[in-house]
C-alpha cells in the first residue's frame, strides 16, 4: 500500500514534466502545423543549460536560492531564444513546404543539436545541483517523499492554470488559438503571421527549456533525452488530441501513471505500455481524448503532379547505371561491395515507403517495423527451424506482409499526423516484443548465425543476388504504381470524396498498399540480415524508420526514382561521413538542410524541375 | 480609390484569372456577376493576397499592392469577408471580434464591438457563444463584424447572401447599405441578381477569368440580353 502512494506520486511529478514538453509541442503544432522533432532536443538543451547557468550563470554567484531557481528560469529563457531562432533562420523559409519536408528540416536539427551538445557538453552524463528550499523529504500519510517532487506535482496543474489564461484572456492567446484552426483567415484580418509563428515557437521552446532545467535534481543530464522524451512527447500530444492543452494534462497524468505502476504490475512490457495506450486511445478516438475532428477548411496541401513517364535521357542513363552494376563488381573489394548491398536494400526499403507515402498519401513514421518483421522472420526460421536462406527469402515478405495487413488495417482509417503516431506506436511494439521476448527473439543480443547458404557467401554473389532481388522489388513496386490500382490509389490521395464517388473503396486500396509496401521492406530486411548474419531489436528501431522517412524525403516526395536517389545519397553521406568524422551528425544535418533550403523537391525533384526549365 | 489592372492568377497548374481589370470609386458598392467558376472568388482572394497574381497590378489609394502579403493588403485598408465565412468555431463571438481589431487611420470612428452590435443586434445577444454554435446567418453576421473590427476603407464581400433564409438577406442588405452611408467602399460578388441590385451602384460581370461588360445597375436590369448572355444558366 505504502509504496503504491509512493509510486502515484512519482508518476504525478512525471507526468507534470512530460506536460510542459507536450503542451509546448502541441502549441507548436497548433499553429505552425510543423511537428517538431526537435522539441526533445530543445528539451535537452534547457537541461544542460539549467546545468551551466545553475552553477555559472551570471546570478550563480549569488548562490543558493537564487543561483538555482534564477538559473532554471535563464534557461528556460534561453530555450525560448534557441526555438526563436531556429523558427526565424530555418522553419520561416519552408513554411510552403510540403508538411514532412518541415519534419526532414526538424529531424537536421536534432542532429545538429546532439553533435553540438556533445562538443559543448562532453559525452559523460552530468549530475545537477539539488534545488535550494526543496531538499529533503517530507512527510506524507506517514510516508517520507522528496519535497522536490511534491513541487513538481504542483508545477503541471500551475502551467496548464497560466497557460489557459495567456490563451483565453491576452490577445496574443486569442490569435494563437484561431490561428491554430485557420491562419490563412487570421493573416487576411491583418495580423503578422511571421511575429506570431516565431513567438508561439518561443514559447513552446522555453516550456521544453523549463522541463528539461527542472530534471537536473531529479536525472543526469544525458545526450539520450531528447529522443527518449520526443517519443513521450508525441504519444501525449496524441492521445490528448492534437492543440489541445487540457488533452496534453490528461494524456501526461495518464502516461506518467502508466509508468509508475507499469514497472510493478507488468514489468515485461514497460517500454510498449503507452504505445498500447496510445494504439487503444485511437482506435476508440481518431482524433485523441479531447481532439476534435478539424473544423472549417482542410489544411492547404500542394497538389502532387501526375508520375512522369520515364524521359528517354533518363532511361539510357539507367541502363549505362545497371550495365556498370552488374560489370564493375568484380573489381571491387569486399567492403565496397558490402556497403554496395546495403545501399540496394535500403533503395528497396525507401521505395517501399514512398509507396504509401507519395502515391498513398500516408505518411508512417514506423516503416522499420516491416523491415524488421522480414529481418525476424528469416531469423527465427533460421534459429528455431533450421530454415535455409532461400526458404527465409521466400518467407519474409509473406510475415511482414501478414504484419503489415494487421497494424495496416488500423492506420489506413486513421488521417494525417494520426496515422502517422499511429504507425509509429506499432513498430515501437513490434519493437519492445524483439527486445523484451528474450526466450524468442534473444532480447537485446539479437539472433545470430542468420548467414546465407553456401553458394551466396561470397560478397560478390551476395551482391548480384541483392541487386536481383531488390531492382526486382523496385520495378514491382513501379509496376504497381502505374497499374489501375496506382491509379487508384493516387485518385484517393488527391481526392478521397471522388474517388468513393466513383467506386473506389479508398480505405481497402489503401489497406492493399500498405501490405504491399510492407512485403517489399521485409524483403529489404530479409536480405539485410543475411547479409549482417544477425538481427537485432534496433532493425525495428526509430532510428530506422526516420532513416526511411529522411531517405523518401531526400529524394523526393513526388517522383518514382525520389526512394532511389534518396537511399542512395543518404546512405552513402553516412556511410562516408562515419568514416571520416566523429561529427557525422553535425554534417549530415546541415546538408539536409541544405537540401531542404535549396531543394524543397528532393533530389529527384530538383533533377525534373531543371529539366522542365530547360 | 481600387483599381485593378490585368490580373492574372493561377490555382496550381490551373491558369483561373485572365486579366481582369476594374475599378472601385470611393463610396461606390460594385457587384462582380458572373456564373459558377467565373472567377469572382479567385479575383476577391487575389487582390487579398490569399492567391497571389501571377501578373498585373492590384492598386489601392495609389499603391501598389500586388504580390504583398495578406496581412500587409488588410493593414493597408482592404477588409475580406470569405464566402465560406471561415469563422474561428472554438473561439466567442467576442474572442472573433478581437482577432478581427485593428488600430483606425486617423480621421475614422473606429469600430468597436459595441458599433459592430448596433449593426447586428443578433451578436450582442450571444457574446459569449462560440463560433462553431451559430446558425448561417448569425456566422454570415459575425464574419462581416469581424472584419469591420479592422477599420478597412474597402470591403470584400463574397456572397453575403449565399444559402441565407430570404429574411436574413434583406437584413444584409440593410446592413449594406447602412455600410455605405458610412462612407465604405465595397466589392461585392453575388449570384442573387435581386440581393445586388438592391445594394450595388454598378456590376462587372466576368466570364472565365476575364471582364466582358461592366454597366450601372440599373442599365444591367434593363438589358435583359447581356443577363442571357453571361449570367442565365
Amino acid at each position: 500500500m505504502d509504496s503504491l502512494i509512493v509510486q502515484a506520486l512519482n508518476g504525478l511529478a512525471s507526468a507534470s514534466s512530460l506536460f510542459l514538453v507536450a503542451a509546448g509541442l502541441t502549441v507548436i503544432f497548433g499553429v505552425s502545423r510543423i511537428v517538431n522533432f526537435a522539441h526533445g532536443s530543445l528539451y535537452m538543451l534547457g537541461a544542460y543549460l539549467g546545468w551551466t547557468l545553475t552553477a555559472h550563470g551570471p546570478l550563480a554567484q549569488l548562490g543558493g536560492f537564487f543561483g538555482f531557481w534564477g538559473g532554471v528560469l535563464l534557461a528556460a529563457a534561453a530555450t525560448g531564444l534557441i526555438g526563436a531562432a531556429i523558427e526565424f533562420l530555418l522553419l520561416r523559409r519552408i513554411y510552403r513546404a510540403p508538411e514532412l519536408f518541415q519534419l526532414l528540416a526538424t529531424f537536421a536539427v536534432v542532429l545538429i543539436v546532439q553533435d553540438l551538445t556533445l562538443l559543448i557538453w562532453g559525452p559523460q552524463d552530468l549530475l545537477g545541483p539539488r534545488a535550494p528550499l526543496l531538499r529533503g523529504a517530507t512527510q506524507i500519510f506517514g510516508l517520507r517523499f522528496p519535497r522536490y517532487e511534491l513541487f513538481l506535482i504542483c508545477v503541471g496543474p500551475v502551467m496548464l492554470a497560466l497557460l489557459w489564461l495567456l490563451f483565453h484572456r491576452t490577445r496574443f492567446g486569442i490569435l494563437v488559438r484561431a490561428a491554430t484552426q485557420d491562419r490563412e483567415m487570421v493573416a487576411a484580418l491583418g495580423v503578422d503571421q511571421r511575429k506570431l509563428f516565431t513567438s508561439v515557437f518561443a514559447l513552446g521552446s522555453a516550456l521544453a527549456g523549463l522541463a528539461g532545467a527542472l530534471q537536473l535534481p531529479r536525472e543526469a543530464v544525458n545526450l539520450h533525452m531528447d529522443m527518449a522524451v520526443i517519443v513521450e512527447a508525441f504519444v501525449i500530444v496524441v492521445i490528448g488530441g492534437l492543440g489541445s492543452l487540457g488533452g496534453a494534462f490528461l494524456a501526461a497524468l495518464l502516461i506518467g501513471e502508466l509508468h509508475a505502476f507499469g514497472i510493478l504490475i507488468f514489468p515485461r512490457i514497460t517500454l510498449v505500455l503507452a504505445f498500447l495506450v496510445m494504439a487503444a486511445v485511437l482506435i476508440l478516438r481518431p482524433h485523441g481524448l479531447m481532439g476534435r475532428k478539424p473544423s472549417g477548411l482542410p489544411p492547404a496541401s500542394i497538389a502532387s503532379p501526375p508520375l512522369p513517364g520515364t524521359p528517354k535521357w533518363l532511361a539510357q542513363a539507367g541502363l549505362v547505371a545497371l550495365v556498370l552494376l552488374l560489370v564493375l563488381p568484380p573489381f571491387l573489394g569486399d567492403y565496397t561491395l558490402s556497403v554496395m548491398a546495403d545501399m540496394a536494400m535500403m533503395v528497396l526499403f525507401a521505395a517501399s515507403l514512398h509507396l504509401i507515402m507519395g502515391p498513398g498519401g500516408m505518411a508512417s513514421f514506423g516503416h522499420a517495423a516491416y523491415f524488421g518483421a522480414g529481418a525476424y522472420g528469416a531469423a527465427l526460421l533460421a534459429k528455431h527451424l533450421m530454415a535455409p536462406m532461400e526458404v527465409g527469402l521466400i518467407f519474409a515478405p509473406f510475415a511482414a506482409g501478414i504484419v503489415g495487413l494487421v497494424f495496416g488495417w488500423f492506420c489506413v482509417r486513421l488521417s494525417g499526423v494520426y496515422s502517422a503516431m499511429l504507425t509509429l506506436a506499432f513498430a515501437q511494439i513490434a519493437w519492445s516484443t524483439a527486445f523484451q521476448w528474450v526466450e524468442f527473439t534473444g532480447g537485446d543480443n539479437g539472433i545470430l548465425g542468420v548467414w546465407p547458404s553456401e553458394w551466396a557467401r561470397g560478397k560478390l554473389v551476395f551482391w548480384y543476388l541483392s541487386l536481383a532481388l531488390c531492382g526486382l522489388g523496385v520495378v514491382l513496386l513501379r509496376r504497381v504504381l502505374f497499374a489501375p490500382f496506382g491509379m487508384a490509389l493516387r485518385a484517393q490521395r488527391d481526392s478521397p470524396l471522388r474517388a468513393e464517388a466513383i467506386g473506389i473503396d479508398t480505405v481497402r486500396v489503401r489497406w492493399v498498399a500498405f501490405a504491399i509496401a510492407a512485403a517489399a521492406a521485409g524483403m529489404a530486411g530479409a536480405l539485410f540480415a543475411y547479409g549482417k548474419g544477425s538481427v537485432f531489436p534496433s532493425f525495428l528501431g526509430i532510428p530506422r524508420s526516420v532513416d526511411a522517412l529522411v531517405m523518401v524525403l531526400l529524394g523526393g516526395v513526388q517522383t518514382v526514382l525520389g526512394p532511389l536517389f534518396g537511399a542512395v545519397a543518404y546512405t552513402g553521406l553516412q556511410e562516408q561521413l562515419s568514416r571520416v568524422s566523429d561529427l557525422w551528425r553535425l554534417v549530415l544535418g546541415f546538408a539536409i538542410l541544405a537540401l531542404v533550403l535549396f531543394f524543397p523537391g528532393g533530389l529527384a525533384g530538383a533533377l525534373r524541375a531543371r529539366e522542365e526549365r530547360a | 480609390m481600387l483599381r485593378v489592372e490585368g490580373l492574372h492568377a493561377h490555382y496550381g497548374q490551373a491558369h483561373i484569372l485572365h486579366g481582369i481589370s476594374l475599378e472601385v470609386a470611393q463610396g461606390e458598392i460594385v457587384c462582380l456577376l458572373g456564373r459558377n467558376g467565373a472567377g469572382k472568388s479567385t479575383t476577391m482572394k487575389s487582390i487579398m493576397g490569399l492567391v497571389p497574381p501571377s501578373a498585373g497590378c492590384v492598386e489601392f489609394d495609389g499603391r501598389d499592392l500586388a504580390g504583398r502579403p495578406a496581412f500587409e493588403i488588410a493593414r493597408a485598408g482592404i477588409g475580406y469577408v470569405p464566402e465560406e465565412r471561415r469563422i474561428f468555431t472554438e473561439l466567442t463571438v467576442e474572442e472573433n471580434l478581437a482577432v478581427g481589431r485593428r488600430p483606425a487611420p486617423a480621421g475614422m470612428k473606429p469600430w468597436t464591438p459595441e458599433r459592430a452590435y448596433e449593426l447586428f443586434p443578433v451578436l450582442g445577444e450571444m457574446r459569449r457563444r462560440p463560433g462553431g454554435r451559430m446558425s448561417g446567418g448569425e456566422q454570415q453576421m459575425l464574419t462581416i463584424a469581424r472584419t469591420l473590427m479592422g477599420n478597412p476603407r474597402l470591403l470584400l464581400l463574397d456572397e453575403p447572401s449565399e444559402g441565407l433564409a430570404p429574411v436574413i438577406v434583406e437584413r444584409m442588405a440593410t446592413a449594406i447599405l447602412a455600410l455605405k452611408r458610412e462612407g465604405l467602399s465595397i466589392l461585392l460578388s453575388e449570384q442573387n441578381l435581386v440581393f445586388a441590385n438592391a445594394v450595388a451602384d454598378r456590376a462587372c460581370l466576368i466570364e472565365t477569368g476575364q471582364l466582358r461588360h461592366t454597366a450601372s445597375m440599373a442599365a444591367l436590369m434593363a438589358d435583359e440580353a447581356v443577363r442571357a448572355r453571361y449570367l442565365s444558366v
